[in-house]
């Protein structure tokens, strides 16, 4: 029952309505055809696109929360452009936000939209593209005079000539409606104008039987320090409410039932909200007071946002001069005995590369968030990439593992954090967690977690002198190890008796002192790296997924989660075996990686990237790993990541 | 953490390290200095954290029998700064020199001046690139030969003070590593301000830049070439203190006879002027190597410092009681499903 447009009933080419509305709306008239009956769906899948300055995040945010509090099951990608406002009405400037409800357990934001909402030409022209043919599109018609039209290279007008016969195009002058909609309140066109998002919002939650109340009273909260906005916004969502109500465009309207998911209490939430979140639980399971030092970057910024205004959990948040001096501020707090982290984008990891050896160096316990763009360079920075993985992997000086763990879905941004942490506090050791834009932004429900049963990550700082001189003095040796994990002491400034000097000068094993010599060195290099290399001892088993013995192995990891979780899901519907298992952690491998992967007649690895974790897996387990790549800045969708695993099992025949 | 502070002596500052300064190097005299100083200052040792840079001033920490980080290049204002911020109860020092604080870490020097963060820096000045074998540095003279410049530097240095009052310090301050008393005298008042507390140290280094500042600080020249800078004194030099320093109608400092213009047109030093113009004018009265030298406490103003504040926000934002994660986690609205 998937892509079911809303628009059967009133079928085809016909449809599409050139109507003028001037004496056709009656707001308040909502009894007229109250009892046309909601048509049941499984799944919808909507696409809000305007120009930057239109709301159309805000706009598909209301209807995701109002979807989630609804029951639904959603998944969201929003897709927005790098520039603040590029130019209005340009193609550069188109913001998109898609979201997809469901009555039913779904992984991704879906692969095609079943309802595009363009606000302009510009929109429609940037956005058709994902619209499957007999799909939806809902014009703001009043965009689209000739100077809009050129702007978006529109040589005519694509409303009047046949370019949009393939599909159910609606066209609603959602402009004039909404400054007329605003005019009873004395506001000027020009600043109802504004509020025609909410108009839009509230057509498309009359459609799909939203309820109305949580956005209305968003509003008021969200606005009410600027009452006429407030009563605009109002006026135009009850007046697209209404015109979905009243008017003849749509046959009737949609329901989605709430979704059958497993019992409990649920909020929704996005990767970055998520990963911050995560952070503070893993402040409060350690005990140790959070410090965030990090620097503006797309699209890591909302970490920082989200921390600093949870001061009152403790939280210290040091925006710095730059990312060397976040990271360095980091390693600070790290040695001061606080739960230190720095989060960045790509370019922002290369530039702590180097502050990152020396708290590998130091061996302290700190927390490097990647959230992962494309690249190199400036490269997408609003769009989604996972090619950062060698990077964290490789990207430092000399002989320098870190641990690395990938958050897979925006919840598990909120588990991912508190693993991290674990590790890094266990092992005295810097961790890079990578995330990235589509789960940084993407929305997902999440079973609010009980905080009563997260884990105890509470540290023993040193407080006992741990060696004697031969002169019978006893100090404190900072490089004294846990025989057991290899993490060595941690005495932090204020601790009588125990000043030490660390460095990132190679130092003796036990001691701290300076030591230069080649023997000291290679053990030192051996002892590092048999720190990481034990955490495997520490790290969950790999589950494998599907058919546990199939002859086609998905390896996965990062955000490709959903797209693999439907595409898996949809390849076993058709009686076919496939097993797939999603790494958590990077390095070090979970111990029975090697196990699975042996003895397959194909090993699959889908990644947004151009197949770096398919090169570790070669290199560490001479498997034949064959890469699935994706470099365009969106997340795989189910559709193609199932054209590619029935090919190989074809293959495999 | 304990506040009982026991007397200490010079001895409990120092460590067991060999110190591996070449032989004759100014960074001897200011060791000892720093541990002269400390039993004074009445912080108990484990309170107090040095954190150094790279170069051959950033060894400093492992001599210092406290807390210490001997880090990476250019970094340790920023790591200092994480460090004094996330811990207010800590007594900060960051050690540097002219290649570490003024090049490759000039970036993190001035924001952390500029955020008046609690710490007390110190920047040995030797005008050379010691530790990697001598290349110019940001403060070397135009014109200087050195292995990386063999036809002179085409660079024009860094007044370090100057940049200091330009990225808004609280505290300046010049000492030099010949004069003992005077180091002490200028750290202590240093160590003494809340805030970002800046000491630059003339320094010599007899292997690399051997008399840099000989025309300056050689014995017999300091009467004539070194001005004392004494808040609330006329600032006034000389072998029979006969010169002095004037501000003329144009606004300019100058150096002056006193005999010609009169006693009372000798500047009196005020560093606790909130206006830093005439601080940033004293820190450029000499103009090279050659021209009589204010020395002493700059400015000295109050201000509060960032980790200060960022404590008080805590404090507000818990003063309706400590975060709930509980509640936390259900911030953004949540629905029963079952």
């Amino acid at each position: 029952m998937r892509n079911i447009a809303p628009g059967r009933g009133y079928g085809g080419a016909a449809t599409k309505l050139g109507l003028n509305f001037g004496g056709r709306v009656h707001m308040t008239d909502v009894a007229v055809r109250s009892g046309r009956e909601p048509e049941a769906l499984h799944d919808v899948v909507v696409r809000f696109a305007g120009d930057s300055g239109d709301g159309m995040q805000l706009t598909g945010d209301r209807f995701t929360s109002v979807s989630a509090l609804f029951g639904n099951d959603l998944s969201t990608l929003p897709d927005f452009p790098a520039e603040i406002r590029a130019p209005a009405g340009t193609i550069p400037g188109v913001s998109s936000f898609q979201v997809r409800i469901a009555d039913h357990q779904i992984s991704t934001p879906g692969d095609a939209p079943t309802v595009l909402i363009a606000m302009n030409p510009a929109a429609l022209k940037a956005d058709l593209h994902h619209l499957p043919p007999g799909g939806t599109v809902i014009v703001n018609s009043d965009n689209f005079d000739e100077r809009a039209l050129t702007k978006a290279g529109y040589k005519v007008n694509p409303l009047i000539d046949d370019s949009l016969d393939r599909y159910k195009v609606v066209e609603v002058p959602m402009t004039s409606l909404t400054e007329k909609a605003c005019a009873p309140l004395g506001v000027k066109p020009r600043d109802a104008e504004r509020s025609k998002n909410f108009f839009a919002l509230g057509m498309i939650s009359w459609m799909y039987n939203r309820p109305t109340a949580p956005t209305e009273e968003w509003n008021r909260t969200r606005f009410a320090k600027n009452e006429m906005v407030m009563k605009a916004n109002e006026a135009a969502f009850k007046a697209g409410y209404n015109f979905g109500e009243t008017t003849e465009l749509f046959a009737h309207s949609f329901s989605i039932a709430p979704a059958k998911l497993p019992p409990g209490e649920y909020t929704q939430i996005s990767g970055n909200t998520a990963l911050a979140w995560g952070m503070i639980a893993a402040s409060q399971c350690a005990k140790l007071p959070l410090f965030l030092g990090s620097y503006p970057i797309t699209p890591a910024s909302d970490i920082l946002h989200e921390l600093s205004k949870h001061k009152n959990f403790g939280v210290r948040t040091f925006q710095a001069e730059d990312e060397i001096a976040a990271a360095a501020s980091a390693v600070g707090a790290a040695f001061a005995g606080h739960l230190a982290i720095t989060s960045t984008s790509g370019p922002g990891l290369a530039l702590k590369s180097e502050t990152m050896s020396l708290a590998l160096s130091l061996e302290l316990p700190m927390i490097i968030i990647d959230i992962q763009r494309g690249g190199p360079s400036t490269g997408l920075p609003t769009k989604t990439e996972a090619a950062d993985l060698l990077i964290a992997m490789f990207g430092r000086h000399g002989e320098s593992p870190l641990p690395i763990v990938a958050a897979y879905s925006p919840p598990h941004c909120f588990d991912a954090a508190i693993e991290a942490a674990r590790i890094a506090l266990k092992y005295r050791t810097p961790v890079i967690l990578l995330s990235d834009g589509y789960l940084a932004n993407g929305v997902l429900p999440w079973i609010v977690p009980d905080v009563t049963k997260l884990p105890d990550l509470s540290v023993e700082f040193a407080t006992e002198t741990n060696h004697t001189n031969e002169d019978g003095t006893e100090v404190f040796w900072p490089y004294v190890r846990d025989p057991e994990t290899l993490a060595r002491q941690w005495a932090i400034p204020g601790t009588p008796k125990l000043m030490h000097r660390i460095g990132g000068i190679e130092k003796e094993d036990g001691s701290g002192n300076i030591n230069y010599s080649p023997e000291n060195h290679e053990h030192m290099v051996q002892v590092r790296a048999a720190k990481v290399a034990g955490i495997a001892k520490d790290i969950p088993l790999l589950e494998v997924e599907g058919d546990a013995d199939a002859d086609l192995l998905i390896v996965g990891w990062g955000s490709t989660w959903g797209s693999i979780k439907a595409a898996v899901q949809q390849v076993r519907a058709t009686g076919e075996k496939v097993a797939w298992t999603h790494l958590v952690h990077l390095n070090p491998f979970a111990s029975n990686l090697g196990e699975i992967l042996v003895n397959r007649k194909k090993v699959l690895v889908p990644e947004m990237n151009t197949g770096q974790l398919s090169l570790l897996l070669r290199a560490k387990f001479l498997v034949d790993c064959q890469s699935i790549s994706k470099v365009r800045g969106v997340p795989f969708t189910a559709g193609e990541l199932t054209v590619h695993f029935t090919k190989a099992l074809e293959e495999i025949r | 953490m304990s506040n009982a502070v026991t007397l200490t002596t010079k001895k409990d500052w120092m460590t067991d390290q060999e110190v591996r300064w070449c032989p004759g190097c100014g960074d001897y005299g200011i060791l000892q200095a720093v541990q002269f100083l400390m039993p004074e200052l009445n912080v108990p040792a484990e309170n107090t954290v040095f954190v150094s840079g790279i170069g051959c001033s950033s060894r400093f920490p492992y001599y210092m029998n406290t807390y210490g980080m001997h880090s990476i290049h250019g970094r340790a204002p920023a790591i200092a700064t994480g460090l004094a911020v996330a811990r207010p109860d800590l007594d900060v020092w960051v050690v540097t020199g002219d290649g570490d604080g003024l090049s490759i870490g000039g970036n993190h020097f001035i924001h952390a001046l500029r955020r008046n963060i609690n710490l007390t820096i110190l920047m040995f000045n030797n005008r050379i690139y010691g530790l990697t074998k001598g290349q110019y540095s940001p403060t070397s003279e135009l014109g200087k030969v050195t292995k990386s410049t063999p036809m002179g530097s085409v660079d024009a240095p860094f007044n370090p003070l100057a940049v200091a009052i330009g990225a808004e310090a609280t505290f300046v301050a010049r000492t030099h590593d010949l004069d003992r008393k005077h180091m002490i005298e200028t750290l202590r008042q240093a160590h003494a301000h809340r805030g970002a507390a800046f000491v630059e140290i003339l320094q010599n280094c007899n292997v690399f830049n051997d008399g840099t500042f000989d025309d300056i600080l050689a014995r017999e020249k300091r009467p004539s070439m070194m001005i004392n800078l004494v808040h609330g004194e006329p600032i006034r030099f000389g072998n029979d203190n006969e010169r002095g320093v004037m501000m003329d109608s144009d606004g300019q400092l100058r150096i002056v006879e006193i005999a010609d213009m009169g006693e009372d047109r000798v500047l009196r030093h005020d560093a606790h002027r909130e206006d830093p113009s005439l601080a940033f004018a004293l820190a450029r009265l000499s103009h090279d190597d050659h021209s009589p030298t204010p020395f002493g406490v700059f400015r000295a103003v109050s201000r509060p410092d960032y980790g200060s504040m960022a404590s008080d926000q805590l404090l507000q934002a818990s003063s309706k009681g400590p975060g709930d994660l509980a509640k936390l986690v259900r911030s953004n609205g949540t629905w029963q499903v079952g």
